[in-house]
């Protein structure tokens, strides 16, 4: 039962309540608008002490840009990061869940969790959503077992590599890991490599652009560059376009001033999180 | 240039049947690209961008898309490149071939005119083109002509068309056009605000569409010939 | 290119939104139109909701579901507010949206929402704003939504500067928002700017062409 103080706590996951008007929406002409993607370069290697994982940080509606400074390399858990190509909202969304279920895992085995855990996790939710969840992902971490790679795609299929590119720019970026990746790079080597691939795609796709962020993990330690290098500065202006105050013309002005009434200071005493149960 | 498209709608090529199938063909392709002109009281400034693209792949990075008509006119185009390129070449005939009848060159809003003739006799299968037309009348004044696809035709003084033509317009309307601005002194935009309004709008353009880019041809009509100028954008 | 847009149904209403960061200050505005396609209904339309002393909320897209969205958001703003004691901070409603909206993923609201405002503990500007599915974001410069977001976003690259003061930032947004606006048939029929500052909001409407 439910009350006005006590709601009833919703049920998990999507919600399917406005596909039915949606759908008839559709029907008479109104198609459902497009949302937000990244058209992207994300790319991930694997080097000598571990991996390198590499994105721009362009986000598109359409032909314009909407996000000039995206993440797309998500944190998944402190010896893993992912980076997520496709519809922002899905990429951000998904990785997001399977951290948590991540941390989760963690604190029920005790142990560092195994990157094949979380390449696993991914690509079974997203198999279950048979691609209507537009994320297409690079996992890439370092565990117990050493340095990972995953390449996930949007239906679910899922392959363990040394080197892959995804999105938009996978072609441009992939052309420079085809010519000059090889195993056991220095991690200089291996940063300057991933650059390369970015800035392949930054400049040769148009829906990636902007900057080069680099996630290095390695055991035990992780180093997230954002940016690593602004590839493209924003262009400079000739003159300023600040006006002369009094320019727009005002109807109707009302300030309203924010009052104070009351200021109460409640001291709280730390204490440690329960965690006997 | 020209697409075949298939059927946007679910498409599983696993479950794919033997059966006839209809396939569009699209002959046209959007190839990008943007165009800006400013007329002054001696003067017209038309400019566009150098970056010729289809999809997300860039083609070139240094296309001119301005074309010198006259001494005294410049049509700037985009849209699809195939189509720009026949049109120009008609139009460079019909120039030349005026020339010859006339003894004279055509003059700008006689040009304008013609244009526009041209694109309508294309009225059903028209040419996907986005022309701005800059030049100065017979007084040498600055007058810039704006284009839909089928030839309306629209006298003006500063105009932006193409792919970012709906980012720059407004800029343009309020720093050129002093519209929706109170206690500000209307004077008749100079050659070098102009330019330097040109390259600004460019600039915030280039930040936005996807587009547009690499950089901007510039022509600078005055009676005394066309001058050009360049001016780099961001490359992303 | 055909504009796409332009038949979706995002459009039915129109309408447009624009927020910035200015100097120890955000602000925040829209027009004031409500119509049904090309058909003006009112030109006092609310877009932007006063959800707490320093938090706004601009809500462009489908008025229905601006409407059903924004009794939902506050229900839950109440709902956190009774249980915490305190006014939420700009961040955490952001995420509150972005939530409420994926949750719809496969059947969305037709709204893509805009968030200005000051943290409530150290006046921090905070804007941002998200796509229809909720992907959150989070510039330090400004963000536009509605029917002429190209046109504004234009207008913006040009005029934008970080850290004006309160009355520059006022001409800025307003110039930004009202030239775009008579570049877009279905957008305008007045203005309204608000400007939240530590101890003040300050709300004008804006003279506009009203066709």
């Amino acid at each position: 039962m439910s009350s006005i103080l006590v709601p009833d706590i919703p049920a998990p996951g999507f919600s399917f309540d406005l596909c039915q008007r949606n759908s008839l929406l559709e029907k008479k002409g109104y198609p459902a608008p497009k949302a937000q993607k990244t058209g992207t370069t994300i790319v991930a290697i694997v080097y000598k002490d571990g991996v390198i994982l590499g994105a721009d940080t362009r986000a598109t509606e359409g032909n314009i840009v909407a996000d000039k400074l995206c993440s797309k390399i998500h944190y998944l858990a402190d010896n893993m990061y992912c980076c997520g190509a496709g519809t922002a909202a899905d990429t951000e969304a998904t990785t997001n869940m399977i951290s948590s279920q991540l941390e989760l895992h963690r604190l029920n085995t005790n142990r560092v969790v195994p990157v094949v855990t979380a390449a696993k996790m991914l690509s079974q939710m997203l198999f279950r959503y048979q691609g209507h969840i537009g994320a297409a992902l690079i996992v890439g971490g370092v565990d117990n077992a050493g340095p990972h790679v995953y390449c996930i795609y949007p239906h679910g299929s899922c392959d363990s590599l040394q080197y892959t590119t995804m999105g938009s720019g996978s072609l441009a970026a992939m052309s420079v890991f085809e010519s000059q990746w090889r195993p056991n790079m220095s991690e200089e080597e291996g940063k300057e490599l991933v650059a390369d691939a970015i800035r392949a795609g930054v400049f040769n796709d148009l829906g990636s652009g902007s900057s080069v962020d680099l996630c290095v993990i390695r055991k035990g330690s992780v180093d997230y560059l954002r940016p690593y290098e602004m590839s493209c500065k924003k262009g400079e202006k000739q003159g300023t376009y600040r006006y002369k105050r009094g320019t727009t013309a005002v109807l109707q002005k009302s300030v309203r001033p924010i009052i104070i009434e009351d200021e109460m200071i409640q001291r709280v005493d730390h204490e440690s999180m329960d965690t006997s149960s | 240039m020209a697409l075949v498209d298939r059927e946007p709608s679910r498409y599983l090529p696993d479950y794919d049947v033997q059966a006839p199938k209809q396939l569009h063909f699209s002959p046209y392709a959007d190839n990008g690209g943007s165009v800006v002109a400013i007329a002054g009281d001696d003067f017209s400034i038309i400019a566009a961008d150098t970056r010729l693209s289809a999809g997300f792949s860039i083609y070139t990075r240094k296309q001119e898309k301005l074309f010198t008509l006259s001494s005294n006119t410049v049509l700037g185009c985009s849209g699809c490149w195939c189509d720009t390129l026949t049109l120009t070449r008609v139009m460079a005939a019909r120039m030349q071939m005026y020339e010859h009848e006339h003894h004279k060159t055509m003059a700008t809003p006689a040009a304008a005119q013609m244009l526009s003739t041209m694109l309508y006799y294309k009225r059903f299968f028209p040419y996907y083109v986005s022309n701005i037309l800059a030049g100065l009348d017979s007084e040498g004044k600055g007058v810039i002509y704006r284009y839909d696809p089928v030839g309306h035709c629209e006298k003006n003084y500063y105009v932006a068309g193409g792919s970012s033509g709906a980012l720059l317009q407004p800029l343009l309307d309020n720093q050129v056009g002093y519209l929706n601005q109170e206690n500000v002194e209307k004077v008749p935009i100079t050659k070098e605000k102009a330019l330097a309004i040109i390259k600004d709008v460019f600039t915030s353009a280039a930040e936005r569409d996807i587009y547009t880019g690499d950089g901007i041809f510039i022509k600078i009509i005055t009676k005394d010939g066309i001058a050009t100028d360049f001016f780099e954008l961001r490359r992303d | 290119m055909i504009d796409t847009n332009f038949y979706s149904i995002l459009t039915y209403n129109g309408g447009a939104i624009i927020a910035m960061k200015g100097k120890n200050c955000v602000a925040i505005a829209a027009d004031r139109r409500f119509g049904i396609q090309a058909q003006t209904i009112s030109s006092n339309f609310q877009k932007i909701h006063r959800m707490g002393p320093h938090l706004y909320l601009g809500l462009p897209g489908l008025a229905t579901d601006s409407l059903t969205v924004l009794e939902r958001l506050k229900f839950r703003l109440n709902l956190y507010e009774l249980k915490e004691n305190r006014n939420m901070n700009p961040k955490t409603f952001a995420s509150m949206i972005s939530n409420l909206l994926y949750e719809k993923r496969f059947g969305p609201y037709f709204v893509e929402p805009i968030v200005a405002g000051l943290d409530p503990e150290t006046f921090e500007p905070f804007i941002c704003n998200m796509d229809l599915i909720g992907c959150l974001n989070l510039p330090n410069d400004f963000v536009v939504g509605g029917t002429c977001s190209e046109q504004l976003y234009g207008m913006c690259e040009a005029l934008f500067e970080p850290n004006l003061e309160a009355d520059d930032l006022f001409e800025t947004i307003s110039q930004a928002l009202v030239n775009a606006c008579d570049r877009d048939a279905i957008s305008g029929w007045g203005a309204i700017v608000h400007i939240i500052e530590k101890d003040n909001i300050t709300t004008r409407t804006v003279k506009t062409r009203m066709d």
